[in-house]
């Protein structure tokens, strides 16, 4: 791509995970989720392997340890349920440190942190290896219904210029000397929202009209077609087959 | 003989809640040339550009493109034929790249590959914008997506270019630029301002639109030096700014 900017999860780069079509990597990433949420939560050894696989798959797309482990971050208010269900669960008790906890409650934590960290892991390599665009069009090419991918794309497309306005409005707002203090001022701001609602509901009525204009008619054309080769899908399918084998082994080990 | 770029006859209009916008347009373009629409705010500028693409319609009167009726047979053609470029480019750009946007229409028609390719590279080149094909519109700035603008039409190779309100909220020198394209261009323009010396610059010839009907017809020096009339419908020439002392660029 040429000297746009990008979205701030993106990686520039242009290693072999880079280059690989779109569809390829979210069906990649997609597979990889499925096997490990699938492996008993009792192969310790497994989740290590899995881990490897995806160092091994952050090494050679070059991104930083530092940016995966900081992107992880997102995951920590989903993963607070898992912290409280040893004090919670019932069950067997065992002493940690003084703590009484129950044995399946810390199964469940495990389990739910380590299958949680690594589908995140994996998404956030999708994200910071493809470009949002792209995704959008290997979606598309997965064959997600089009009215979704339109939806989502004009989100893309539309989000800054709507935020932009949500700032003009609040600039206006405070150069009449309002400042937000309190539930009283709650009307004001609710006003507001339902106005932005408005202006943006009739920018899509003007969109429509510009996209009538040049001949819409209610499918988007095709543009980029994106297509991978025989050997980009096997180097594609290389994380999700690697993680079916330690995952096989796993099962039948336990 | 080719046919007139635009033809416009008798053409009524009234919206579904009553108001009636247009009593009845006569109009006549010519190929290559470049026409000022003048007219108070209502007057029915915006309405009438509507129907030149076929999204309003169902009233009386006719509108042929190149000879060819804007009716719902030809709706594809037609809107192949007519580029409109809308007021806000923020509108019209609605791809998530400007090399997405100006394809739209070409592939919405069919175009493809390598054809397609050439097609936007070269709309891209008419309006100065080849460096800019990857990034996505709302980095550019409004000057820019103007320009861009005005790429996503000519990549359809319209018969007629239409623009609505072109020179709006651009800086004079986004402004001079873009009457540089729009005079380098060998296409037949509909342009509908308020910028009269903008008007004055690029259109030989203005009509002016009041109440619904085309109520004068000339060159655009004429009718700009025509006091009465432009009292009479509202149009005002900036200050300072004398339609007679200016020599008019030709073509």
């Amino acid at each position: 791509m040429g000297a746009g900017h990008s979205h701030q999860l993106y990686v520039r780069g242009h290693s072999p995970v880079h280059r690989l079509p779109p569809h390829c990597k979210i069906t990649a990433v997609l597979c990889f989720v499925l096997v490990v949420v699938a492996t008993p939560r009792e192969a310790l050894w497994a989740f290590g392997a899995y881990a490897a696989l995806l160092a091994a798959v952050a090494a050679t797309a070059r991104v930083r340890p530092g940016f995966l482990l900081r992107r992880l971050l997102i995951e920590v208010p989903f993963v607070a349920f898992a912290v409280l269900m040893p004090f919670v669960a019932e069950g067997e008790q065992v002493r940690v440190l003084g703590l009484s906890l129950s044995e399946s409650g810390l199964w469940g934590a495990w389990n739910i942190l380590a299958k949680g960290t690594l589908g995140v892991a994996a998404s956030v390599l999708l994200a910071a290896t493809t470009e949002l665009r792209d995704l959008l069009l290997g979606l598309q090419r997965l064959r997600l219904p089009p009215l979704l991918v339109q939806i989502a794309s004009f989100m893309i497309r539309y989000g800054d210029v709507i935020t932009d306005e949500m700032r003009r409005m609040r600039v206006a707002r405070e150069s009449r000397g309002f400042t937000a203090r309190g539930v009283r001022h709650w009307g004001v701001l609710a006003k507001t929202a339902g106005a932005l609602f408005i202006r943006s509901y009739e920018r899509g009525e003007r969109v429509h009209l510009a996209m009538l204009s040049r001949g819409y008619t209610g499918t988007m054309p095709v543009i980029d077609d994106v297509r991978a080769t025989r050997a980009q899908w096997t180097y594609a399918a290389a994380l999700p087959l690697a993680a079916l084998a330690v995952c096989l082994t796993g099962r039948t080990l336990t | 003989m080719t046919p007139p770029s635009l033809e416009v006859s008798g053409l009524a209009f009234a919206y579904p809640d009553g108001h009636q916008a247009l009593f009845g347009v006569d109009l006549t373009v010519g190929r290559g040339e470049r026409v000022a629409l003048l007219g108070p705010n209502g007057a029915g500028k915006t309405t009438l550009v509507l129907h030149l693409n076929g999204i309003l319609g169902g009233g009386v009167g006719s509108v042929r493109v190149a000879g060819l009726p804007v009716d719902r047979k030809h709706l594809a053609e037609i809107r192949r034929r007519v580029g409109i470029v809308f007021q806000d480019p923020d509108d019209q750009l609605f791809m998530p790249t400007v090399r997405e946007d100006v394809a739209f229409g070409p592939a919405a028609a069919g175009l493809r590959g390598a054809e397609l390719r050439a097609r936007v590279a070269e709309a891209l080149s008419r309006v100065g914008m080849e460096a800019f094909a990857d990034r996505p519109p709302h980095h550019l700035s409004f000057g820019q997506r103007r320009r861009v603008a005005v790429a996503t039409v000519l990549a359809m190779e319209p018969e007629i270019l239409v623009l609505d309100e072109p020179s709006s909220n651009l800086d004079p020198a986004s402004r001079r630029e873009l009457a540089d394209i729009l005079r380098s261009l060998d296409v037949t323009v509909l342009m509908v301002t308020h910028d009269l010396p903008y008007a004055l610059e690029l259109c030989p010839r203005a009509v002016v639109l009041s109440d619904g009907v085309i109520t004068a017809d000339g060159t655009t020096q004429e009718l700009l030096c025509d006091e009465e009339l432009m009292r009479a419908h509202r149009l005002e020439l900036p200050f300072g700014f004398d339609p007679r002392s200016v020599v008019v660029p030709g073509r």
